[in-house]
């Protein structure tokens, strides 16, 4: 059996590579596939201790997540569509209305 | 055996998950990102948690990689169209993604007392112990989960919607 410490370092990694997406590009849609990447690896992570631990809540939240998430790229996309029509881009320097 | 395809699993999402981020095209990233939730649902088998891969594949790379992909086709994204961004930022960000990755990894320091090995039994990813789960103690969680969905469906209904009755009022103040 794999260590836990493994998970733990890949699901540190991932997540972090999902931060290092949303500081590093400017692109609204890629911002939220890297907060997809950030969501899965916390999935990971639930899905590698609920085993260890042999309970199944992990899991069955794990399955409340991926509704979640689907559930937000919906809407998010929505609203980026709609940002789209009235900005004509998705650069998110140009999105700055609500920035003090 | 199985830790060399974790190995493997493990090289394929990191190397495709830095791609998503450094590939110039925004279909690549969508593309890698597939690939990467691929090798995710690989970790989920090795797991023991068939049905959490199965939906994975299902949700991710079935439905929500779809509505990227529309999205981006449809916005005309396809061409290299990035804004360029000075090298300081991006140093900078790389900088602080770095720093969070050594703060998690030094927050797990002893983390694995913490951890019991898990007995040899019944696996608990299958879809009949899930399935008991799911609708014995999280049976209302459940239903609000669909609640969610359909107030998420007619939110992004009327979000896409709204600008087709408000296109003919500004083309007429002019």
């Amino acid at each position: 059996m794999i260590p836990i410490d493994y998970y733990l370092w890949l699901s540190a990694v991932l997540f972090s590579i999902g931060v290092l997406g949303v500081l590093y590009r400017r692109n609204a849609i890629i911002i939220f596939m890297c907060i997809e990447l950030m969501l899965n690896a916390v999935n990971l992570l639930m899905v590698a201790f609920s085993n260890y631990l042999n309970d199944a809540a992990g899991q069955v939240f794990v399955f409340f997540i991926m509704a979640v998430a689907a559930a937000e790229v919906a809407v998010g996309l929505a609203i980026l569509i709609m940002m789209y029509r009235n900005t004509r881009t998705t650069d998110i320097n140009v999105l700055n209305r609500l920035k003090w | 055996m199985t830790l060399n395809l974790f190995y493997f699993l493990s090289f394929v999402a990191i190397f495709s998950a830095l791609l998503v981020v450094f590939s110039r095209n925004p279909v690549y990233s969508v593309l890698y990102l597939i690939i990467t939730f691929f090798a995710i649902a690989g970790h989920y088998i090795l797991l023991n948690a068939q049905f959490l891969a199965a939906v994975h594949v299902i949700v991710y790379a079935g439905a929500i990689m779809v509505l990227f992909l529309y999205v981006i086709m449809l916005l005309n994204l396809n061409t290299e169209t990035e804004p360029h961004k000075s090298s300081v930022l991006k140093i900078a960000a790389t900088i602080c993604a770095g720093l969070l990755m050594i703060v998690l990894v030094g927050s797990f320091k002893g983390a694995d007392v913490l951890v019991q090995r898990s007995v040899e039994g019944a696996p608990v990813g299958l879809v009949k112990n899930l399935g008991i789960v799911l609708f014995k103690d999280f049976l209302f969680p459940f239903e609000m989960a669909s609640v969610l969905l359909l107030a998420a469906m007619v939110g992004a209904v009327m979000l896409g919607k709204s600008e087709a009755r408000t296109e003919p009022t500004n083309s007429k103040v002019p």
